[in-house]
């Protein structure tokens, strides 16, 4: 818990407060001029490509989308997108979950390198982890020949996309989980443990629910950030439409074919998809931060 | 790592240990090390040719140069813009605060189509700048615009806790010792905010040198002029030319590991600013 | 239940936490584990807990060897310095957590478990509390709810660790004094880890002082304050001035003051000892006075009541040292002392200790509690 400020995030007060106070004031031309630079690159770099979706994907009215919803590649490349959230989700949550307990709550050597490497593939190009499973899956990779030989099929198919999927996203639950199960300590599950508790138990009634807000926050992360992958999953898809285009995918492909309204109307679909992310992701933060227990 | 020496109170360290190791090694390690494997098997001379010929050198010099004036661009605003949400009020405040975040959330393909409607010469921004002779779309500019939409939430949400949690007591005693808002920014705030800037603006990097799919439809893709090096990667495997691809995927990740390298050692910077100001 | 420990040794790293300690806990104390940070109290309440192991040694708990039960069975208490309510529960489903935790066999009926949680919070007086979740408690009543939850299991031993540290000095003189009168409506065996010399004193039957993994005394509060059997408890433990020197011939020889005769059997001519008196020990004679003692300057002079209490600098060879006398105003008066006032100072008790060559001097901080290093020449730890 930190002492030092004065109210919690959005923080509406505490700026008001601080316009108050001589100290901490700027001349009103000041402010003026720094709103307009922050709030207008905002608007320019951020907002507007917003709006420029939707405006692009009503430009020819509400029949695009009629088309978009009834057009079978589309249909194929949603289901595709959510089956590939069904598998990468879960997965992460398995590994986050194992992550942050042998993290947080044990000390060994070689911790922070463990932290270290598990943030890896954030500073790792999409393209490249892309092309790395390429060499150990692809027909010329090192499992190739064993994997053509067993009738297996994992580059250009469901599993490969799952894989690189789960690449990209490795370090969203896991980061979340380890940082707030640090900041947590393990004196909790030390006093259920002399009260009794069975190791389960322990985990169970008194590790989740003390860690539930930070694990739903990394799940959304890794949601939207599966949902969207585009670099990584482009190399190894294939783009066989109606079989392993996701709906990233699906978009590049009606761009290129010069649809642009029906590209336009997928892009919007996950444009609603990202602005209810950020909807339930602001709202999941502010429990988070506020640490209410109830 | 060193297994436990004695029995420890709470139980499943070891299996959680090995998983987190065994899955690590699997999803992640491995694959990358067969980037490595690969193109250790080039002889000096093959790598040389395709990692450094003057295509692929023109794509480095674009991506690595794009995304370093992207992340500087985003670093001033991206301070500027987590000033504003910290220290005052605005109508829509906090949609805007929620809204910066609109990059992670968005799927990269779906900016880059909108980035490239929006600067496109019939565009809304293209075309008010298309009579001053500016195209974006289609040249390294359009690169940079794309760039700089995915690295700014880097900037402000590194800096904005920070300048959360920065105690008013340091700038009221830089007050009552004389000094006027703009020495107090310069002697006191920045330097507090140093770290976190600096973090900030080596992962909007990082993440800008890595980009591909915001870029693709706005760059024009034209060789040696707007191609970046992602998507030289893609393009050689699309010719089944795993060698070439591995080659450039090596150099660039020796330069990721670098910057994690980096970010790493600012983050325990950051992480120390904090605990001294508690 | 009775506790022993028989030469626990714990290494973390390079550091040594406890160096082979063998203490006994006799049934139903109240005993205090006391001693600056880093001496491995702490460690020792949780090797008796079962919450860390030990590298080599013995727990027996009631006579039986410990060593290797788990925490779970070994049916301790323990309350956590930061009192580890787990805050997601009520402060009802926190003091139930042991009872439901218990095997369905053992386990008591819902509405037993209502009934005893209730007893439990009347008996912390915090009934009414029962809805609330941690976060909305105050610092003294967390702890009093940990307490709580601590004794519904119906513990053997209650285990403490720092119980007062995270409150504030008004709650902590309340709290102390209730867990007294606690202690002594249930009798049960405790053990309460502190560094606050005053809170030991106060609360405890006994004390254990720990200093660097070693046990350096033990004893009634009444015996550990009175008759300190190091140099470290009887600066850990009150305000104390030492005076470092020599023995010669028969006198202890401070500078070139004799302090009196050398009645230690442990302390041969030639040999150097530290001496400690507490300021109230002290005597103030004039400084013409023929009769021995250590010349000194009054530097501030402080005035309570009946009593006067002197800041002291030493002269000469003691320049640089500082003494404190707590004395009778008659006497401050008698001298008609002011600040810069010369005068001699006496130690009317004395006790001294075996001291470590002159080549080993280490400047004793006056201020922090920290172990004392004697050396030669004057010193003085006054700890307020």
């Amino acid at each position: 818990m930190s002492a030092v400020i004065d109210t919690p995030r959005p923080g509406q007060d505490r700026a008001r407060f601080l316009q108050t106070n001589t100290a901490t004031r700027e001349p009103w031309l000041v402010r003026l001029v720094l709103l307009v630079l922050g709030v207008g690159f905002f608007a320019i770099f951020l907002l507007l490509p917003l709006i420029t979706v939707f405006v692009e994907a009503l430009r020819k009215g509400l029949d695009t989308y009629g088309w978009a919803i009834h057009d079978s590649d589309v249909l194929s490349s949603i289901g595709l997108t959510f089956l590939t959230v069904l598998f990468v989700v879960p997965l992460n949550v398995l590994f986050g979950l194992a992550a942050g307990w042998a993290i947080a709550k044990f000390e060994f050597r070689g911790k922070q390198i463990l932290i270290t490497l598990i943030d890896l593939p954030f500073s790792v190009s999409p393209v490249i982890a892309g092309l790395s499973y390429m060499l150990v899956f692809g027909a010329r990779g090192w499992l190739g020949p064993w994997l053509i030989d067993h009738d297996l099929k994992v580059m250009f198919a469901v599993p490969g996309i799952v894989m690189a999927t789960t690449f990209v996203t490795f370090p969203f639950v896991a980061r979340e989980l380890i940082s707030l199960m640090q900041s947590q300590g393990r004196e909790e599950e030390e006093a259920a443990v002399v009260l009794g508790a069975s190791g389960l138990a322990t985990f169970v009634r008194v590790t989740l629910p003390n860690i539930r807000w930070g694990l739903i926050y990394g799940v959304i992360l890794c949601n939207a950030r599966a949902m969207g992958e585009f670099g990584a999953v482009s190399v190894v898809s294939g783009h066989i439409r109606g079989e392993t285009n996701t709906l990233p995918l699906e978009v590049e492909i009606l761009y290129n074919e010069y649809n642009f309204a029906g590209a336009f109307a997928v892009a919007s679909f996950l444009c609603v998809l990202a602005l209810v992310t950020l909807l339930v992701k602001w709202w999941v933060e502010r429990r988070v931060h506020s640490g209410d227990a109830s | 790592m060193s297994l436990p020496r004695s029995r420890r109170v709470l139980p499943g360290f070891t299996p959680t240990l090995l998983w987190t190791l065994i899955w690590l090694t699997a999803v992640v390690l491995l694959p990358l090390s067969a980037v490595f494997l690969k193109a250790s098997s080039l002889n000096a001379a093959a790598f040389a040719d395709a990692a450094f010929s003057p295509r692929v050198l023109a794509s480095y010099r674009l991506s690595f140069g794009a995304s370093l004036i992207a992340a500087s661009i985003n670093t001033v605003f991206g301070v500027i813009l987590a000033w504003n949400l910290v220290r005052y009020d605005f109508p829509g405040k906090r949609a805007v605060d929620a809204l910066v975040d609109l990059p992670f959330a968005l799927p990269t393909a779906v900016a880059g189509i909108a980035l490239s409607a929006l600067y496109s010469p019939n565009g809304w921004i293209g075309g008010l700048l298309a009579p001053f002779g500016i195209k974006v779309a289609f040249t390294p500019l359009g690169v940079l615009v794309a760039l700089i939409f995915i690295g700014l939430p880097f900037v402000v949400r590194t800096v904005q806790p920070i300048l959360e949690d920065f105690d008013t007591e340091y700038e009221e005693a830089a007050a009552s010792l004389g000094a006027g808002r703009l020495a107090t920014a310069r002697h006191v705030i920045l330097p507090a905010l140093m770290p976190a800037v600096a973090t900030g603006f080596a992962m909007a990097f990082a993440r800008a040198v890595g980009e591909y799919g915001s870029v693709i439809f706005i760059a024009g893709n034209i060789p040696k002029v707007s191609e970046i090096t992602p998507l030289l990667i893609i393009t050689k495997l699309e010719q089944y030319d795993y060698a070439g691809a591995t080659a450039i995927a090596a150099v660039m990740l020796v330069v990721s590991f670098i910057l994690l390298l980096i970010i790493n050692l600012l983050q325990a910077r950051v992480a120390a600013r904090g605990s001294r100001h508690a | 239940m009775s506790i022993r420990i028989s030469s626990i040794h714990k290494q973390f790293g390079t550091f040594t936490a406890l160096d082979s300690v063998t203490l006994d806990f006799p049934r139903g104390e109240l005993v205090a584990l006391l001693g600056p940070s880093g001496c491995g109290k702490t460690t020792l309440l949780r090797i008796i807990a079962g919450l860390e192991t030990a590298d080599s040694g013995e727990v027996f708990l009631d006579g039986r060897e410990a060593s290797n039960s788990s925490v779970r069975e070994r049916q301790v208490g323990f309350v956590f310095q930061h009192y580890a309510l787990f805050r997601h529960m009520t402060v009802f489903e926190n003091v139930a957590f042991g009872l439901r935790m218990k095997p369905r066999a053992e386990r008591p009926s819902d509405s037993d478990i209502r009934r005893r949680v209730h007893e439990l919070l009347d008996l912390v007086q915090l009934d009414w509390l029962a809805e609330r979740y941690p976060a909305q408690l105050s610092g003294g009543q967390r702890q009093r709810i940990a307490l709580a939850r601590a004794l519904a299991v119906e513990p053997q031993v209650l285990l403490l660790d720092e119980p007062f540290g995270a409150l504030d000095a008004k709650v902590r003189k309340e709290l102390r004094r209730w867990l007294r009168r606690l202690h002594d409506d249930l009798h049960i065996s405790s053990i309460f880890v502190t560094h606050d010399q005053e809170e030991a004193l106060e609360v405890a039957d006994r004390i254990v002082v720990m200093n660097h993994g070693k046990v350096e005394q033990q004893g009634t509060p009444e015996e550990v304050y009175s008759h300190p059997a190091s140099p470290f408890v009887y600066h850990f433990l009150g305000s104390v001035n030492f005076f470092h020197g020599r023995v010669e011939g028969n006198a202890l020889q401070v500078g070139d003051t004799d302090l009196g005769p050398n009645d230690s059997e442990e302390l041969n001519a030639g040999d150097h000892f530290v001496a400690c008196s507490r300021p109230h020990e002290l005597e103030l004679v004039p400084a013409d006075s023929a009769s021995a003692g250590l010349l000194v300057k009054v530097s501030r002079l402080f005035r309570f009541g009946a009593l006067a209490r002197l800041e002291l600098d030493g002269q000469g060879e003691q320049a640089g040292q500082i003494y404190e006398a707590e004395v009778p105003l008659t006497s401050v008066d008698a001298l008609a002392l002011q600040e810069g006032s010369l005068v001699r100072i006496r130690a009317g008790a004395l006790r001294v200790f075996p001291a470590a060559a002159p080549d080993e001097v280490l400047a004793t901080n006056p201020v922090a509690p920290v172990s004392v290093a004697p050396g030669p020449g004057l010193a003085s730890a006054v700890n307020a």
